[in-house]
């Protein structure tokens, strides 16, 4: 197939592949658009601003216990009316929301980022591994897990990234496992609770092999089992380990186990260790991947070409994904000049303020909006994580909130705009219509111009 | 399996529900009718919603979540003396009193593996796997031709769930807290949507449903409303819709929350209060238009029969549907009851499925909605012609 013309793969380059164009940014890609994704690749995520302010995912659980810690006492204190422990009678200081922090010092680095192509990469995984905040546990930590165990890895090894998760106190409450003991293990004997399927039912299903796999109920069941002991280290004499994660062989189901007819003899966290390295190489895995990859990309219903190469790039390099984002980056068909994916209301609101070069602090709060528009930050409604199609995200009032948004953004931002026609070719370059250049230059106001191009479809559409 | 099953309860509950409904005057004139299909997302526990008393079994596998008997201080409301239901769904239990209830029990669609993904999927799709269709039974039973076309049917939220998908013209509408776009900014963005298929429509529509809504109320949500007052205002906003004179007669809504993998207790009956506040806002808001209307309550799977090591409950089989509605003949339980003893569960852990939850949907389209049976065997349930619709669900 023949590709576009270089000002318009400059366009795809900065919005499909990217996060959306910054001023300037399509005239720097225009040169070579290939070969500046590539050196993104070869540079990985940028570090995020203000990041090593923002605490561990381990004093994340500290802060949290303290805090619950507190408010318990505070409401005894209510309740008993006695004399309030001097810890209650602390001042109740301003809550310091790790979560809003972490949402704040995502959105930074998503719209100062001069490697967008990599954070567009940090937003799928962190999709594909999607944990949810509306789990109390899960609050303080979510936006530690994808800086430790997503941004890392990227560009890495996929089972780097699957053990950096399947490790990671994030995960591990998000789907139970700290509650999950081994019918047989010391503790399970001892207690009425027991095994707790989650965790193990949703690595197979989601993260790797896919749910056409052909495994069944009972490989669930044992690689649970395998999985029982992978819990965050909350006993009282922790020290430095507490709110890290903790193999707990109390909790831990003994015996060699079968999944997917291959027997794991190890003992301890060995034992799944050895099941998640398994289910990375899977050739069902390289699918699964890839097809999410390529459906990500490319189109809503993908080319099997294009999830065939991928699957392989990823199969043959042990799933390198610094090799599977170059393969993505040769394969044609993704730099088709009719755009088929909808951007998400995410993708949506970064693209346009990255575009429209609104001041990052202020941007920050605006992008407040991704909630309104359904997609709140860390809070996909299932393990499954938000939804990749356009059908999903282009229901009559999700598109019309958009405008409505549109509309009030060109109200903030078009006032102050000296050249509101420039934008066009700035955030669209060759992707833009003259149809919808002629209808920015002709609006009633810098506002309405502003919300027309954040209403257009070439907009709309990456 | 129509012959060996066999309806429980119906007869205790008559004498009750006989007062509050005078079957004859209350049908429907043809065409008149609305449906609504209520999604429960997560797995609701059937066990849980509607605790089966009499088996033995319930208090063997699960006494930690078994409510108090009926009668006792916060117990089970009881609707036949087999079955009753969750202490926090009495606003259930007051539908099931007039007659406007029936609980359809160890039912499941035909989709036999236990992922929440591919369980709704099938449920929507209408077939036993995720992939055995890619639009949704409910929007293949709309169309031209049909008693009820596509372009009157509404989904409740931001997107079209995929069983509304295939009936061309669906519209949604979902509250907004934006202020509106002026009107000639949108005839702007309406000529740049022009050639583009999918925004257009989905634009024009919007403009149509947001008439509708704002008919009284703004269509405006407050900020910061939680989940509870969000499904209420979409549960009016259903009902809303379905009175309108010439408006949608199909709708659709979904409440998640019900993956209770770990201390269900607690928040099974927060998820109760909510799905019974949405059925009150619903009814008071469809006013005269309830007589006519029938809602069906589904959930993807039930949960295993038995607790488990987190005071919760794992995927499973079988579970509850929910018909409700002035249309609906209702104050009874209906069941093959498989039982709860070991032998008898599906894989040793689940509630054995005995009601194909097809026949309820069919029942409810071919009695209700006037589909004819050759649609519903071959389009709306492909392949389906062996499962009979289940007879008698609506008053006539």
């Amino acid at each position: 197939m023949s590709l576009p013309d270089a000002r318009t793969q400059a366009a795809i380059a900065t919005n499909r592949f990217g996060i959306g164009a910054r001023p300037g940014e399509i005239a720097e890609a225009s040169g070579d658009p290939r070969g500046w994704l590539l050196r993104q690749v070869a540079a990985g995520p940028s570090p995020i601003p203000g990041g090593a302010r923002l605490p561990t995912s381990a004093e994340a659980i500290a802060r949290a216990d303290a805090q619950a810690r507190l408010d318990e006492a505070r409401a005894r204190a209510r309740e008993t009316k006695a004399e309030p422990t001097a810890m209650a009678k602390a001042p109740a200081a301003p809550r310091y929301d790790i979560y809003t922090e972490e949402v704040a010092a995502r959105g930074r680095s998503a719209l100062e980022t001069d490697r967008p192509f990599p954070e567009r990469l940090v937003w799928f995984w962190s999709n594909h591994f999607s944990v949810s905040v509306d789990k109390a546990a899960v609050r303080a930590v979510a936006g530690a897990m994808e800086r430790e165990a997503i941004r890392p890895h990227v560009l890495g090894r996929f089972e780097d990234m699957l053990l950096a998760v399947i490790h990671h106190p994030a995960m591990i409450f998000y789907l139970d496992n700290q509650l999950s003991l081994g019918p047989a293990s010391p503790r399970g004997e001892a207690s009425r609770r027991g095994l707790n399927e989650n965790l193990g039912r949703e690595v197979m299903e989601l993260h790797t092999v896919g749910v056409s796999a052909g495994y069944t109920q009972a490989d669930v069941t044992t690689f649970a089992k395998a999985l029982t002991g992978w819990t965050v280290d909350r006993r009282e004499d922790a020290g430095r380990r507490f709110g890290t994660f903790l193999f707990s062989p109390d909790m831990h189901e003994p015996g060699p186990k079968t999944i997917m007819g291959r027997t794991y003899p190890q003992e301890g966290e060995d034992q799944a260790v050895a099941v998640l390295q398994d289910l990375a190489r899977h050739p069902a895995t390289a699918r699964h991947i890839a097809g999410k990859l390529a459906r990500h990309f490319i189109a809503d219903r993908p080319p099997e070409a294009a999830v065939d190469a991928l699957a392989h790039t990823f199969l043959d390099t042990g799933g390198d994904l610094t090799a599977v984002a170059r393969r993505l980056v040769a394969l044609d068909v993704a730099w088709s000049e009719s755009p088929d994916k909808l951007k998400s209301p995410n993708e949506y609101i970064v693209s346009a303020m990255r575009g429209l070069g609104v001041e990052t602090e202020e941007a920050v709060i605006m992008l407040r909006s991704v909630s309104m528009l359904g997609q709140r930050p860390f809070a996909a409604p299932s393990p499954a994580g938000w939804p990749d199609t356009a059908q999903d995200w282009a229901a009559p009032s999700a598109v019309y909130q958009r405008l409505e948004w549109a509309a009030r953004v060109g109200q903030q931002v078009g006032p102050g705009l000296r050249q509101p026609g420039s934008l066009v070719g700035e955030m669209l370059g060759g992707q833009a219509r003259p149809t919808l250049a002629d209808a920015v230059d002709r609006a009633a106001s810098g506002a309405q111009a502003v919300a027309l191009l954040l209403a257009s479809p070439e907009f709309q559409w990456r | 399996m129509p012959t060996r099953r066999h309806i429980l309860g119906a007869m205790a509950a008559l004498p009750l529900a006989g007062l509050s409904f005078p079957t004859l005057s209350w049908s429907a004139p043809a065409g008149d009718a609305r449906f609504m299909v209520l999604i429960l997302r997560g797995a609701m526990d059937g066990l849980a919603a509607v605790p089966p008393l009499a088996d033995p079994g319930l208090a063997r596998l699960r006494a930690p979540l078994v409510p108090g008997r009926p009668g006792s201080e916060g117990g089970a409301l009881d609707l036949d003396g087999s079955f009753a239901l969750h202490p926090a769904l009495g606003s259930l239990h007051a539908l099931y009193r007039q007659g406007d209830l029936a609980v359809i029990h160890a039912c499941a669609s035909p989709y036999r593996e236990r992922s929440h993904f591919s369980g709704q999927d099938a449920l929507e799709n209408g077939t036993a796997t995720e992939a055995g269709a890619h639009d949704g039974w409910l929007g293949r039973a709309l169309g031209p031709g049909r008693p009820v076309d596509g372009d009157r049917a509404v989904a409740l939220g931001e997107t079209v769930p995929l069983i509304l998908q295939g009936g061309s013209g669906v519209t949604s509408w979902s509250p907004s807290i934006l202020p509106q776009a002026d009107t000639d900014t949108l005839q702007r963005i309406a000529r740049l949507y022009e050639r583009d298929p999918q925004l257009s429509a989905a634009l024009s529509a919007a403009l149509e449903a947001n008439q509708v809504a704002s008919a009284d109320g703004d269509g405006k949500a407050r900020p910061g409303a939680g989940p509870a007052a969000r499904f209420i205002s979409l549960m009016q906003a259903a009902g809303r819709f379905m009175a309108t004179p010439g408006g949608p007669r199909v709708a659709v809504a979904d409440l998640g929350g019900w993956d209770t993998h770990a201390g269900q207790n607690g928040k099974l009956g927060r998820q109760f209060d909510m799905l019974g506040a949405g059925i009150d806002a619903l009814r008071k808001s469809l006013g005269e238009a309830w007589r006519s209307t029938a809602v069906l309550v589904v959930t993807e799977f039930g949960r295993t029969a038995a607790v488990n090591g987190t005071a919760g409950t794992d995927h499973g089989t079988a579970g509850v549907a929910f018909l409700l509605g002035g249309a609906v003949a209702g104050g009874r339980v209906i069941a093959d009851w498989p039982g709860l003893a070991a032998g008898q569960l599906h894989e040793g852990r689940d509630l054995r499925p005995t009601i194909d939850l097809r026949a309820v949907a069919k029942g409810v389209l071919s009695h209700h909605m006037k589909i004819t049976r050759a649609t519903l065997d071959e389009v709306v349930f492909p392949g389906s012609g062996s499962v009979s619709p289940l007879p008698d669900l609506v008053r006539t």
